[in-house]
């Protein structure tokens, strides 16, 4: 179960686990550092982790929370399953200007996001 | 101004930059453009410009906002860097490695980019008739 000070809202859905941010501002390092050990422990929980993370909150972020994803997706990639979904266009254009659209699998919406898992 | 590395101090310092862009009428995308720049400068000052160096050593802030153009200065006080040598972080060798996109999107956000010659300092402009266009 997440600590009350957790910098995230964490739940599941047809045996996903979905992941959203609490801040709308994904920018602090010290925070970052936190979310991606709150996310590693949620993988390591699992055999098999299918995890959805939803930036529906989130207005900004830095390259800091990026390198943080990369190493999610680095981590996953071995047993399980990555989505990112409901990404601002502001923000989306920060992925495709850095070219990580193309190693993230990035959907619409949480629907269509926990739709695609294999 | 002068910035320590505490968070409380860099989202005052932020705050100051977004209040200037709204006292002008700066849009949705520039604010969103010219705080990404100054996070990533201030963050890179302190992370790598300052690597060790003592907790407490400052860095330097210059602001200057006005109707058509803003301009950033972020100096700090270690040795510098050579900006060419930062490895690009959208060649495929480099996507998965989990840093080094500091610069790349400062360039990508910002009109122009200048460092001096120590490379410890970075003047970063943002024109507001360029991003209109």
């Amino acid at each position: 179960m997440a600590a009350s000070d957790s910098r995230l809202r964490v739940r599941k859905d047809s045996g996903v686990t979905i992941v959203e941010f609490v801040d709308r501002n994904i920018l602090d390092e010290a925070n970052i550092q936190m979310i991606g050990d709150e996310i590693a422990s949620l993988i390591d929980a699992e055999s098999k982790p299918k995890l959805l993370i939803s930036f529906a909150n989130v207005d900004h972020l830095s390259s800091a929370a990026l390198g943080t994803l990369i190493t999610i997706n680095n981590k996953l990639r071995q047993k399980g399953e990555l989505r990112l979904a409901n990404i601002d266009p502001q923000i989306y254009e920060v992925f495709v200007i850095t070219r990580l659209n193309n190693i993230f699998k990035i959907m619409p919406t949480t629907e269509d996001a926990l739709k695609s898992f294999s | 101004m002068e910035l320590i590395n505490d968070r409380v101090h860099i989202h005052r310092a932020e705050n100051t930059v977004l209040d200037a862009l709204d006292r002008f009428g700066y849009p949705k995308a520039a604010r969103f453009a010219i705080r990404l720049a100054f996070e990533e400068a201030v963050t890179n000052a302190f992370k790598h410009g300052h690597k060790g160096l003592p907790p407490k050593a400052t860095v330097r802030i210059n602001l200057e906002v006005g109707p058509e153009r803003v301009v950033i200065q972020v100096e700090d006080q270690g040795p510098g860097f050579t900006p060419n040598e930062v490895p690009d972080p959208t060649l495929d060798e480099n996507l998965e490695v989990p840093t080094g996109r500091g610069l790349m999107l400062i360039r990508a956000y910002m009109t122009s980019l200048e460092f001096n010659d120590a490379g410890n300092r970075v003047r970063m402009t943002f024109d507001r008739a360029a991003s209109d266009a």
